[in-house]
């Protein structure tokens, strides 16, 4: 039984100086046999395991994680959640994370510090403005929020902007969704693992799969490093190594792995209460509870698994940052990182069956995944538990790369790619 | 960031090349006849390979010349590197 997590519990354990609270988690060893197994121990397959216990009664299920939960790009994104891309299909993915996002600590009586504080995209030049225009029209018709802000607007929005038209890319306008904002990414990934284990789903760290068995055309279980375990149904959610784990059940995917960069700054006193984010001149910012500023830099364009990058790509996005938000120029960065992200030719994921049976892979969420944990799990174990996709993740399967009915999203979800 | 041997200039800084993706994807001879999947295969599948990975790189901000890299990707490590047109060396 879990205990629920309330301010008398707050109380009880402060009494005991917080030496007694129960594990969130337990650290079982693997079982012979479970009815399916999630292959990555992130925000998304945890999320998978959650929903596929509670709303599929599929409770004989293990995550397996190589390292330890939430410690690839889960704890490593810069946390901003956001729904305004403009596809339709993709309106429908992301809206339908961020409705789940907006009750979700209720939900797993965890504070995910969900934070509705809006994302701004700007624009600086005449495209941006038709695009981001267009943008707004079709978020609006997919009943996602959404305003076009002129510079005045923009300013008042977010003061510390450098709204000059003197400078190198001004600022011609933006839009702003208020629903939009942030949530810690560590207690996503701490919030479902517990809720998981609660419902009977064990949490196997430090497992790493090494291979796939199949008979025919069927999965029959996987080899890790704590041994083989028996299962007809493996979903795979290991983001920058999906190709990896597909290349051991003989599969190709269209994916590329690449890295991508975030820094941190010195913590300061509240400045930006918003994210703020711009496609052209690629500067990501907005400010932690703690008080660092975020900033996402951009990928590299090759193939590496290293966890690196390149100096250049923090170089070029903190040129644009300090034109932009010319009052941070003395502020000093505290913490550089990389991390692997599986990029899709159209920058859309992958949430489908494939051509074997039992074998599912969730995807290809490229630069962009944080934001989409809940609807990805949710929509994940639907696929797996019906061994059919939900009608929300139909678009997104692994043959649109046969049919050439792309999602394509690069550019149109307004951010780069 | 790393340095690269230009097969062409020498040693420069790695900011000065363009990656060009996975290299030896042969174009179709018969691209009519090329069926949808086989055609998927083509455009879009890739090897993305954790470990050694033969590609081709660009000098885009030098003599502008394509050429062919073996690099291992789990650490960056340059393997070789090699001219268009020429056989990849053996691991």
């Amino acid at each position: 039984m879990r205990n629920k997590y309330s301010v008398f519990s707050l109380i009880k354990n402060a009494l005991s100086y917080h030496e007694n609270w129960q594990r969130a988690w337990k650290d079982p060893a693997p079982k012979k046999k479970y009815d399916a197994v999630i292959v990555g121990g992130g925000g998304h397959g945890l999320a998978t395991a959650y929903y596929l216990a509670k709303k599929h009664n599929m409770n004989n299920i293990a995550v397996v994680e190589k390292g330890w939960i939430g410690g690839g790009n889960t704890g490593r994104n810069t946390t901003i959640i956001r729904s305004n891309y403009l596809w339709d299909a993709s309106a429908g993915l992301y809206d339908h994370a961020l409705k789940i996002w907006e009750g979700l600590s209720q939900e797993l009586n965890y504070n995910v510090m969900f934070s509705q504080r809006g994302v701004m995209n700007l624009a600086h030049n005449l495209q941006d403005i038709r695009d981001l225009k267009r943008r707004t029209h079709a978020n609006r018709l997919n009943g996602i929020d959404a305003v076009y802000l002129s510079t005045e607007e923009v300013k008042k929005f977010c003061p510390i902007i450098n709204t000059s038209p003197d400078i190198r890319y001004p600022v011609l306008g933006g839009t702003l969704q208020r629903r939009a904002g942030t949530a810690r990414h560590d207690a996503v990934a701490w919030g479902y693992a517990r809720g998981a284990d609660a419902m009977g789903v064990d949490i196997i760290q430090n497992c790493e799969v090494k291979g796939i068995k199949r008979n025919g055309n069927c999965v029959e279980g996987i080899e890790t490093t704590k041994g083989f375990i028996k299962t007809n149904k493996v979903g795979v959610v290991a983001a920058g190594h999906s190709s990896v784990i597909a290349n051991m059940a003989g599969l190709r995917l269209p994916l590329e792995s690449k890295p991508l960069q975030a820094l941190v700054s010195e913590p300061v006193k509240p400045v930006i209460d918003t994210v703020v984010m711009s496609n052209a001149v690629h500067a990501y910012v907005s400010q932690s509870d703690k008080g660092e500023l975020v900033i996402g830099a951009g990928t590299d364009d090759y193939v590496s698994y290293t966890q690196k990058g390149s100096h250049q790509i923090v170089e070029g996005t903190l040129n644009a940052i300090l034109e932009l938000y010319p009052i941070f120029s003395r502020m000093r960065m505290l913490r550089q990182w990389g991390g692997i992200v599986d990029i899709c030719p159209d920058a859309s994921p992958i949430l489908s069956k494939t051509s074997i049976k039992g074998l599912y892979f969730n995807c290809g969420w490229g630069t962009g995944g944080f934001k989409a944990t809940p609807g990805s799990g949710d929509l994940f174990a639907h696929t797996i538990a019906n061994d059919e996709p939900h009608k929300l993740n139909a678009a997104f399967n692994l043959n649109r790369f046969v049919s050439g009915d792309l999602v394509d999203e690069h550019g149109a979800a307004a951010v780069a790619h | 960031m790393f340095l690269i041997n230009c097969p062409y200039c020498g040693e420069r800084d790695q900011q000065e090349f363009k990656a060009g993706g996975e290299a030896h994807i042969e174009r179709p001879k018969q691209p009519t006849e090329l069926s949808d999947d086989e055609w998927a295969e083509y455009l879009f599948m890739r090897k993305n390979i954790k470990g050694v990975q033969f590609e081709r790189w660009n000098h885009a901000h030098g003599c502008r010349k394509w050429f062919n890299m073996v690099r291992d990707t789990s650490n960056d490590e340059i393997k070789a590197i090699y001219k268009m047109g020429e056989k990849p060396p053996s691991q």
